[in-house]
């Protein structure tokens, strides 16, 4: 008797847990698997792909989302964040970056907002000599400091610098990632 | 209704000095390392709270910005502090609920060293910059790995432990500890497995970041709440078919909620229903948990100035009712519109894990380390300091990230206002918060030095 009632209880309980999974995983991972790239979305390049593993590695997550909400769904249309996501904009990311805080604006189409990479690099430097209002952490070890440069290099203007403020591999890569966020290609 | 009331404490003193003394060592190794884990993660709870005070203060040193500490928090405080501390103490009532002495005891000592490991790994992994960066599930796979073997282990010590049982009542705070037992191995590894991507990860990531709480860290809360409000008050849980109704409605639709996380977001509309609709349903749980608690310690209030136990309990329990009632209102996608992507998330994400968990944890262990460690604590006053520090900064935390939110929230939803001037608005409230984690910090130290005294003081050697 007592042998059947543990049977049930655990029985019960594992499918419940099952039961949450097949309505939130299984079904929908169905639905959403069968979902193509959306036309127009290319895959990251080598550098973008290094640069993408720069920004999981600096948690960029944790103060920027990567998803836009509709007209009539908060500010995300008047602000310029660009048109609603869909799946298929997300086809090569993985892991998924969509995140859940705004402390700073969503990216996922921060290159449409600001293609210039001379901005992004001195905002990456030290995000107050662009914006001074903002609270982002300034990522010195994204740049080398330099005391002669040669002309591949690209020097970040840093007022009152006592050398050449040069990004390096991973400020490159970083810059050149969120350069190819751009996803206003339309949706049919 | 309950074994509690049926038991008569003078026939059992020996047994429940056998069983303490079997208990002794895997507890307090429990609880000894999750205190560890609670100090580094309050540690790097304030540091992340001052880097918006001061974003220029130590960020000269890649595993020191915001982006790794953060995320190093939220792991400590959760697979470190809430998860050892949890597993000790359900350990302990697995034993006392069970009239039997801890089984598999070294499985259990395997499972500290092991999770202890997994800890340093992991967290080690997300400052160094190998965090798979994702929420909730930051540590790489070897870091998992370790953990979710160390859950393996210590589960199987509960399950042995009920199973050798010496009475045929089933409490309810069991039906929570043996189901969160074999729920979160599944949950963790599945949730774990490299096999996703795209906006299903995020999915998935959801499905698993709530679950985490519905099958892990609210089980040991409730499980926790449902033995010492009745056992320190000296009477019944207020009605035994009310639990029932609680705990399995509790299993039928907390698990549904997750992707009330992404709420406007590219997941399907319908997705997105249902998990706000089961958020809705937990009503039905939560109101038969806090009828059940509250009712039990209606008209005995004034015991809670003498019982430091009961008083966090209490605290612990109706900060749930809170949390819960708080989040089913958030997941509404009218509420969601303001609340999401601001710090009213954090806010709830406090009033859950800390008012109402570690509140509850802070008193069990209050009353278990007495008697694991046979010693008493010989200065009331400072566990009732610890009691209004962690009460108070707790609730200024909660108040200030919640108000801060919606700030947050109206002023991003009004583009006139630029982006920079919502940051700025923010910020008041972020300084609040930042002392309201240096008070809770404070009663952290208190409870560290508390333990440490225990522990060097106890009368009998550890076996």
């Amino acid at each position: 008797m007592m042998f059947i009632r543990l049977f049930v209880f655990f029985a019960g309980v594992l499918l419940a847990l099952f039961l949450g999974w097949a309505a939130l995983i299984g079904v929908p991972g169905i639905q959403i698997a069968a979902v193509p790239p959306q036309p127009g979305l290319r895959p990251y390049t080598f550098e973008e792909a290094y640069g993408r593993q720069v920004y999981i590695r600096e948690g960029c997550i944790y103060c920027h989302s990567q998803q836009t909400r509709p007209q009539g769904f908060g500010a995300d249309q008047a602000r310029m964040f660009g048109r609603p996501s869909v799946p298929g904009d997300y086809f090569y990311d993985k892991p998924h970056l969509l995140g859940t805080m705004r402390t700073g604006p969503d990216l996922l189409n921060i290159a449409a907002r600001q293609p210039s990479a001379a901005w992004h690099y001195a905002h990456l430097y030290n995000p107050r000599m662009v914006v001074p209002k903002s609270v982002m952490p300034r990522f010195p070890w994204l740049f080398d400091e330099k005391t002669s440069t040669d002309s591949l290099d690209t020097v970040v203007n840093v007022p009152g610098a006592r050398a050449f403020i040069v990004p390096n591999r991973d400020g490159r890569a970083l810059v050149a990632y969120l350069l190819s966020m751009n996803h206003t290609y339309p949706v049919q | 209704m309950s074994t509690l009331v049926e038991e008569r404490p003078e026939s059992l003193a020996p047994l429940r000095r056998v069983m303490d003394e079997t208990a002794a060592l895997p507890v307090l190794l429990y609880f000894g390392t999750g205190i560890f884990w609670l100090l580094m993660g309050t540690l790097f709870g304030v540091a992340s709270a001052l880097k918006f005070d001061l974003p220029d203060w130590l960020d000269t040193v890649p595993a020191f910005t915001f982006g790794r500490i953060r995320p190093a928090h939220l792991d400590a405080m959760t697979y470190g502090w809430a998860s050892l501390a949890g597993a000790g103490c359900l350990v302990w009532l697995t034993s006392r609920l069970s009239m039997v002495p801890v089984k598999w005891r070294k499985c259990l000592l395997a499972s500290v060293a092991l999770w202890n490991l997994g800890l340093v790994y992991g967290t080690g992994s997300v400052l160094f910059g190998y965090s798979q960066s994702v929420e909730w599930l930051e540590y790489p796979p070897a870091a998992w790995m370790m953990i979710a073997v160390a859950f393996l282990l210590y589960a199987a010590s509960i399950l042995r432990t009920f199973m050798a049982r010496k009475v045929d009542h089933v409490y309810v705070s069991l039906w929570y500890i043996l189901a969160s037992a074999v729920w979160f191995p599944f949950l963790y590894v599945v949730a774990n497995l490299p096999i996703y991507s795209g906006v299903m990860h995020g999915v998935v990531n959801w499905w698993y970041g709530h679950n985490a709480l519905a099958v892990w860290f609210t089980p040991i809360g409730l499980a926790l709440a449902y033995y010492f409000i009745p056992k320190t008050l000296g009477r019944p849980v207020y009605s035994y078919y009310l639990s029932l109704l609680g705990f399995w409605t509790f299993g039928l639709f907390y698990n549904w909620n997750g992707v009330h996380h992404l709420v406007g977001g590219p997941v399907p509309n319908w997705l997105q229903t249902i998990s706000i609709i089961a958020s809705v349903l937990m009503v039905i749980p939560v109101l038969a948990v806090a009828v059940n608690h509250h009712l039990t310690t209606f008209g005995r209030f004034s015991m809670l100035r003498n019982d430091l136990t009961l008083r966090f309990s209490v605290f612990g329990a109706m900060s749930y009712t809170a949390v819960s009632f708080q989040g089913s209102a958030e997941a509404l996608r009218d509420v969601q519109e303001t609340v999401h992507f601001t710090h009213y998330t954090i806010g709830h994400a406090h009033l859950g894990v800390y008012a109402f968990l570690t509140m509850l944890l802070f008193g069990a262990m209050y009353y278990i380390i007495p008697r694991v460690a046979r010693w008493e604590f010989p200065h009331p006053a400072w566990i009732a300091a610890h009691f209004w520090l962690a009460a108070l900064g707790v609730l200024l935390y909660v108040a200030a990230m919640c108000v801060g939110g919606i700030v947050q929230g109206r002023a991003m939803n009004n583009p006139a206002i630029p982006f920079p001037d919502v940051v700025e608005l923010t910020r008041p409230y972020l300084t609040l918060r930042t002392f309201s984690g240096i008070l809770m910090g404070l009663g952290h130290v208190i409870f560290a030095v508390l333990f440490a005294q225990a522990v060097w003081l106890r009368k009998g050697a550890l076996q």
